[in-house]
């Protein structure tokens, strides 16, 4: 089986990711982009699993997903509280807090 | 007939004794959730009796357990119920009735929903027992989604309030980009090792050849970790997330969530990586040197109390880091630094949650958490100053009080190995306690000695609630710090965690 070619481009929706969560100021891309993350690891552990014939990493994947999606959920509550609250969903207007 | 078996799957034999702590937790919530749906307004006042009762229910198995004194393991040693775990399960369970107390008055009192309030408190709790038990990736990365979900939303718990707002979205952003990071690590440790167990990655990564991949997944699972325990240099969500969430949840923050994120590290590392001690020890020790003197150096220039305590908070996370900087050397000094790290572990909850309830008594009366308006405390509640003074001091280090025995397990654990990185990392521990007496004295002296900033001398009625929970946290604080024996006895133990599998 090719590992690589799917390491890779776990490795790269990874960087994109992280890249996403550091620049964008929208919180809902700022969730896409972590959301991009899991969905990498999710990559590597179904190809690192069937690589080693191993159930395990799929079980692994299967729970990530179910995660997110609960944590996504919750993201999603907190941005539309934060629209409701400022009428903008920008991450880098809410620093009232500083010290 | 049974279709996993048709199938040629065997369930995997439950220990039910060992699981009823968390069985508990979940029929509190089930509880909870009846109660709050069908019970309407008047079953209200319950809630928070029926919390903590629950919580005291759920420490009645850890102590059979502690009893019972055999080591369990489930799941092919995924989840492991022995004397490390139960000493943190019954920490959290504690914390989280203090936690309770704290919040009590201030839940009822505020026009927010109350029912969901415990639910969601209950649900974090069932998180961190599970995280004192986990002995495998999955079950490591399932208790810290568990108890970091519900702890995002008790932090905007406050949902119109623009501070309560931002406390949360800071809190869940940082959390959650820590956790997918902390994910990219550990699938990369399973592709690398084929196994998400913990003592068979220990086993898999053994030798002095490691693929390169292996030393940066070890890399993203500690830093993942770093996020969780607030360290230097990622922990600039701690300070706004205690100023801005209610503070009964800040407490919980500080102590429960931490505690959980140094358990989970602990375990991962000192199972899991022993062996590898050149890839995790520089970086751990990086880490525990740059959050103490950033921590206290920020924590001089505070204003705020809640402030100063989130960034002592931060220093407190650089102290029980440093034990696992120097955990690698030998089977004595990885000992060592579980005990010392176990150890600080619960005495840092006992005084900080007492330092949040004074701080939630205080707000009754001022509405505020600025130093300035502790000026004259003691002239008017001379009561809370002196419980205030016991947790300040004891998290300074001074004794009797039970801080100075946590930080002496710390210095003990870092001179064991006799190494130089052990000894700096000591003098460093000592420097940064010196920085950090000024600020805690700074306090003091405000209650003590400053007047009343606007003349208002009328004593501070403390609700009966947050009073037992000063307490419990007085009692701690000057029991351990007396009588440490009491604890060493636990932690110490040479069966406390098997290490090294």
């Amino acid at each position: 089986m090719l590992l690589n070619q799917f390491l890779l481009l776990a490795a790269v929706l990874f960087c994109i990711g992280v890249y996403g969560v550091l620049t964008r100021r929208n919180g809902v891309m700022v969730l896409m982009s972590i959301e991009l993350i899991l969905n990498a690891v999710n990559i590597n552990l179904i190809a690192f699993g069937t690589y080693l014939s191993d159930a395990t990493g799929q079980a692994f994947a299967l729970f990530i997903i179910a995660v997110a999606a609960a944590e996504v959920g919750v993201g999603l509550a907190i941005v539309l509280m934060l629209f409701r609250n400022r009428r903008s969903i920008d991450i880098d207007a809410v620093d009232q807090l500083k010290g | 007939m049974n279709i996993l078996a048709a199938v040629g799957v065997d369930n995997p034999p439950l220990d039910w004794h060992a699981l009823a702590p968390e069985l508990v937790l979940v029929g509190l919530l089930a509880v909870l959730l009846l109660v709050d749906a069908f019970g309407g307004e008047r079953s209200r006042w319950a809630m928070p009796s029926l919390t903590g009762i629950g919580l005291l229910a759920a420490l009645i198995p850890v102590a059979t357990l502690a009893y019972d004194g055999v080591v369990r393991s489930m799941f092919d040693g995924a989840y492991v119920v022995d004397n490390y775990a139960l000493l943190f399960k019954a920490l959290f369970l504690i914390a989280g009735y203090v936690v309770v107390l704290l919040s009590t008055n201030y839940i009822a009192e505020g026009d927010y929903w109350e029912g969901e309030y415990y639910q969601l408190l209950v649900a974090s709790l069932l998180g961190m027992t599970v995280m004192a038990s986990a002995r495998d990736l999955i079950s490591v990365f399932l208790a810290l989604e568990l108890l970091s979900i519900p702890a995002y939303m008790l932090a905007a718990w406050r949902k119109r309030d623009l501070g309560s707002e931002e406390a949360g979205m800071k809190y869940y952003l940082m959390g959650v980009f820590a956790s997918a990071i902390l994910l990219y690590g550990m699938s990369l440790l399973y592709g690398m090792t084929g196994s998400t167990l913990l003592v068979d990655i220990a086993g898999a990564i053994e030798g002095t050849e490691v693929p390169a991949l292996v030393a940066l997944a070890v890399v993203l699972v500690v830093v993942g970790f770093a996020f969780k325990v607030s360290a230097v240099p990622f922990h600039t969500w701690a300070p706004d997330t205690y100023q801005g969430a209610p503070t009964p949840v800040t407490a919980f923050l500080a102590v429960g969530s931490k505690a959980a994120g140094f358990v989970a590290l602990m375990t991962v590392v000192l199972i899991a990586f022993p062996t590898q001690p050149r890839i995790f020890e520089p970086l751990i020790w990086a880490l525990a040197a740059v959050t103490m003197i950033v921590g206290n150096l920020i924590a001089l220039r505070q204003t705020n109390l809640v402030r100063m305590l989130a960034y002592s908070g931060v220093a407190q996370a650089g102290y029980i880091l440093a034990p696992l900087a120097v955990a690698g050397v030998s089977g004595a000094s990885a000992a060592m630094a579980v005990e010392a790290v176990s150890t600080y572990l619960v005495i840092y909850a006992a005084m900080n949650l007492g330092a949040f309830a004074v701080v939630i008594a205080v707000a009754r009366k001022t509405g505020s958490a600025e130093i300035d308006s502790y000026g004259g405390l003691f002239s008017y509640s001379p009561v809370l100053a002196v419980c205030m003074s016991v947790f300040l001091f004891s998290l300074a280090g001074i004794p009797p009080l039970a801080g100075w025995y946590g930080k002496l397990t710390i210095f003990l654990a870092l001179i064991e190995p006799g190494t130089l990185a052990g000894y700096i990392l000591a003098v460093i521990v000592g420097l940064a306690s010196v920085i950090a007496l000024f600020y805690y004295a700074r306090v003091a002296k405000v209650m003590f000695v400053d007047p009343a900033p606007d003349g208002d001398t009328t004593p501070i009625r403390v609700p009966m609630s947050l009073a037992a929970a000063l307490t419990i946290t007085v009692a701690v604080t000057l029991v351990v710090g007396v009588l440490p024996q009491v604890l060493a006895r636990v932690t110490g133990a040479e069966t406390f965690l098997s290490i090294g599998g």
